[in-house]
């Protein structure tokens, strides 16, 4: 590989030797300013991991640009030092998608934090990578919201939710967050900066679009994105149903989907969780009953109000212990915070919790549930289970304790086989959290070879020298492919000699 | 057009070969279904080798009760429809299909009025098996609905035109059929009305399957199609959006003819199709560009998506045509598809694109098809 020193620079020393890299830290400082680049080790623990903190990884520098041209200039500071970067959000990711790289620059957006363009007409926003999700349905509310909604909208930024794919418990009628992005803006590995679609939908081309979208900061990353909003449902009808069992649960989640209602969400709980978020959110549900199945519908009010009879059918028809239904926004707010409650609330019942992040074919949910619980019991280990059940979209949190030698381990280990589980039933190792560090040694349950070697030169195509986010996704790491011919400065240049192959 | 040989692969694995031997011996290869949209891209010379997918057809999964299935290219788009109609499903995409087969349909990211609630297929294709030019078969994506393991290569093949390998298996959410559909029809001559009234009905959660605008010599009209039990009382609640914008109001219970009307639309046999992209709040421009270049009009209103068709000109009249379009539409994107030859050899077929953008293309490109085998030249940029 080829380093192009900028003039009067110095150029890093390799990793591994006494002071990597203080020539870098020294432009960098020059790119935003000295107030905006932490180095200091104490300072720099916090940036040591993002949402799961199991990892723990010190970077060189932390790196706060304000604006594209900054990102742009301390991207291509690293690529000529040939440092690896990670660039981070609100670093609320459940994966270790925005862990650091030893020694490498961690490039925190939390500065570009700005809503560009508010476009009711065109139904459009326009906006920086570090605003927060909640941020866009806040600026465009009541008569507009942007649907995806996951759990951490109050935190998670924008920027995060492009790189993750984000979902939320709204997804199943609304999509994710790729099918709401229709512009973006992009930094490559190098420094380029280049504009992908924008407020229209049909960008003649490649989808580049569709394959950033969820590449969990691998292939670049976004300095302002364009989302779709769309105008509010005009009527929402939310309950509660408790059954015996998660069988008896699922049997209803079936028969509704399968009827031709689209629930805006429809969301499972099991006994463990019930109790738990009852001990913590204190809604008055029972706890003596198996599952819990919050339904929402929304839409046209007249539609709403005659799908939601059917589904208050369904439920009576398979033995509902009993319904709660929401008769005013505190109410539908109360279910929704039981709902939400359930990660936490386990963390106040256990000493600690892994939450795994599956998926299965809706069919499947019985035989992964009889699975899950036969695990639980090899393991000796209590597993709640959440569920976006439209989806088939499993949180089973498996709790330990982790001041019991081993525990954590054997946690990890079964929470490893519920994933296991779930790609045999024809599914997937991870739903909306991402597969980053935590889940690459997963990877290879799912996908061959050539499976992940087409992965690999769509990587490659975005960046050559894989110091961007490298260690994510990727199981082993591995290299691209020479390029061929002379290496040669301007990007523009150097993609098109890829016409001599 | 004569092409030098053919391949008929039945399955991903003779596909994937079929395109490794055309790659080291430096022959050029062009992917086909059924042929409908052959006349679609840049005009390249006759391939030396056309890998037909006519004999991958079958529907290899159906799974009823997740609402997905996994197809093979070479089956007929219509066919695919007609057997998930007879469970009461669909998967909702629902361009003027005719002949076109469900590889076709998402190598060209081919849509129609569905487009409005259900997206582009591009958001309705969730898993893919490709086979590649360096002879590989790979799988991205999966068989779920909710997925976001490894790089979405499904996106990213849907709509390249076979420039990059074969997508040799599909798979896609499917939806319930709807069930009792009417639709909100409102008439105007006044392009300015008729984007007042589809502006008022956009801003509505109205829930509609299909939002659609027409334009023809007779004039225009903006069509609003609603499904489910209480469609009727929805469409009557949406016409006073129409009325109050100045259009002439009606109901039709018995739409089908409509919307097929508004699907064939974006095809002309022997004219010029155009596609045009906007932002949906220039609709009134767009129709107003339509009727100044004596064009009809179908779109998706609320999209900004639209087809404009000349039918009867000159070559050189045609090419004068879109160069005005595009001049007067600028920004946006206006794409050739259904032209003459001539005309796409005049005009460039995928109009101008941003170089920054177009090395990342020519990078991906490079990397999926080193040799350039796959339809060299057909796609945005030349690639």
């Amino acid at each position: 590989m080829t380093t192009h020193p900028q003039l009067g620079d110095e150029p890093t020393s390799p990793p591994g030797s006494a002071e990597p890299g203080h020539a870098l830290v020294r432009r960098l400082r020059g790119i935003v300013g000295d107030e905006h680049v932490v180095d200091h080790p104490h300072q720099l623990r916090t940036y040591e991991s993002d949402g799961l903190l199991q990892y723990h990884v010190r970077p060189q520098a932390v790196v706060l640009p304000a604006s594209t041209q900054e990102v742009a200039d301390v991207v291509r500071a690293c690529h000529e030092h040939e440092v690896p970067w990670v660039a981070r959000g609100s670093g609320s990711g459940l994966s270790g998608g925005a862990l650091p790289v030893e020694d490498g620059i961690l490039v925190s957006l939390t500065r570009m934090n700005r809503i560009l363009d508010v476009d009711l007409e065109n139904q459009r926003v326009v906006c920086q990578p570090g605003v927060t999700n909640i941020a866009i349905s806040d600026a465009v509310g009541p008569a507009f919201f942007y649907p995806p909604d996951p759990s951490s909208q109050i935190v998670c930024s924008i920027g995060g939710n492009v790189a993750e794919n984000s979902g939320g418990a709204h997804c199943f009628k609304y999509g994710f967050t790729t099918n709401y992005v229709c512009g973006l803006e992009i930094v490559l590995h190098d420094g380029t900066i280049v504009r992908l679609g924008g407020k229209d939908l049909a960008q003649p081309g490649y989808d580049v679009i569709g394959a950033f979208v969820g590449s969990e900061g691998t292939l670049g990353v976004t300095t302002e994105i364009t989302v779709r909003i769309i105008p509010s449902p005009e009527a929402v009808r939310t309950l509660v149903a408790f059954f015996p069992t998660p069988r008896a649960a699922g049997e209803v989640v079936s028969e509704v989907v399968t009827g031709g209602v689209v629930p805006a969400a429809i969301e499972m709980m099991d006994n463990l969780t019930i109790r738990a978020s009852e001990a913590m959110a204190g809604a008055g549900w029972p706890t003596d009953v198996g599952a819990a199945l919050v339904i929402e519908l929304d839409g046209a009010e007249s539609e709403c109000d005659t799908q939601f009879e059917q589904v208050q059918a369904i439920c009576a028809s398979h033995d509902a212990l009993k319904v709660l239904v929401a008769g005013s926004a505190d109410e539908r707010a109360l279910i929704w915070r039981m709902r939400k409650a359930a990660f936490p609330a386990m963390g106040r019942l256990h000493p600690s919790y892994y939450v795994q992040d599956g998926v299965i074919p809706r069919t499947k949910l019985p035989e992964v549930l009889d699975r899950i619980e036969e695990l639980a019991e090899q393991y000796g280990l209590p597993v709640g289970n959440v569920f976006h059940a439209g989806d088939g979209n499993l949180h089973p949190l498996v709790c330990y304790d982790a001041s019991k030698e081993g525990d954590a381990e054997r946690a990890e280990e079964l929470a490893g086989e519920i994933i296991v589980a779930c790609v045999e039933a024809g599914g997937s190792i991870t739903g909306e959290h991402g597969v980053g560090v935590d889940k690459k040694r997963y990877m290879p349950k799912m996908f061959s070879e050539a499976d992940l070697e087409a992965f690999q030169k769509l990587r490659c195509a975005f960046d050559p020298t894989g110091r961007t986010n490298p260690g994510k996704v990727m199981p082993t790491p591995r290299l691209c492919g020479e390029v061929p011919g002379p290496y040669k400065e301007h990007p523009l240049e150097r993609e098109g000699l890829a016409e001599r192959f | 057009m004569s092409v030098a040989s053919t391949a008929d692969p039945s399955t991903a694995a003779e596909a994937a070969e079929a395109l490794r031997a055309a790659a080291v011996s430096g022959q050029r290869v062009r992917i086909a279904g059924n042929g409908s949209k052959l006349g679609w891209g840049n005009p390249i010379a006759p391939p030396d080798v056309e890998l037909r997918t006519t004999s991958m057809a079958r529907v290899v999964a159906h799974n009823e009760g997740d609402f997905t299935a996994i197809v093979e290219p070479g089956l007929p788009f219509a066919t695919l429809q007609s057997e998930l109609a007879a469970k009461g499903q669909m998967l909702a995409i629902d361009p003027p299909a005719g002949e076109a087969t469900v590889g076709g349909v998402f190598a060209t990211s081919d849509s129609g009025p569905l487009r409005h609630r259900y997206h582009a297929p591009r958001d309705l294709i969730i898993g893919v098996q490709l086979a590649l030019a360096d002879g590989s078969v790979a799988r991205a994506g999966g068989t779920v609905i909710k997925n976001v393991a490894g790089y979405d290569l499904a996106k990213l093949f849907t709509g390249s035109f076979g420039t990059l390998g074969l997508m040799a298996e599909i798979a896609v959410r499917l939806h319930p059929l709807p069930q009792g559909t009417a639709t909100a029809v409102g008439r105007s001559d006044d392009p300015a009305k008729l984007a007042a009234g589809a502006a008022a009905c956009a801003r509505e959660p109205l829930e509609a399957d299909a939002f659609d605008v027409g334009w023809d010599a007779e004039g225009g009209a903006i069509l609003v199609r609603l499904s489910g039990e209480t469609a009727s009382t929805r469409v009557a609640k949406t016409l006073p959006l129409l009325a109050d914008a100045g259009l002439i109001t009606s109901v039709e219970d018995h739409d089908d003819a409509i919307w097929a009307r508004q699907r064939e639309g974006q095809r002309s046999p022997d004219g010029v199709v155009v596609g045009v992209a906007t932002g949906p709040a220039s609709l009134r421009l767009v129709l107003e560009a339509a009727q100044a270049a004596g064009a009809t009009l179908v779109g998706r209103a609320a999209l900004g998506l639209a087809w404009l068709r000349l039918d009867g000109l000159s070559d050189d009249d045609a090419i004068a045509r879109v160069t005005e379009l595009r001049e007067k539409l600028a920004p946006a994107s206006v794409t050739v598809t259904d032209a003459p030859s001539a005309v796409r050899q005049a005009v460039d077929p995928w109009g101008p694109v941003d170089p920054a953008r177009l090395a990342l293309m020519r990078s991906v490109k490079a990397r999926f098809d080193p040799t350039s085998c796959c339809a060299p030249g057909l796609f945005v940029g030349g690639l």
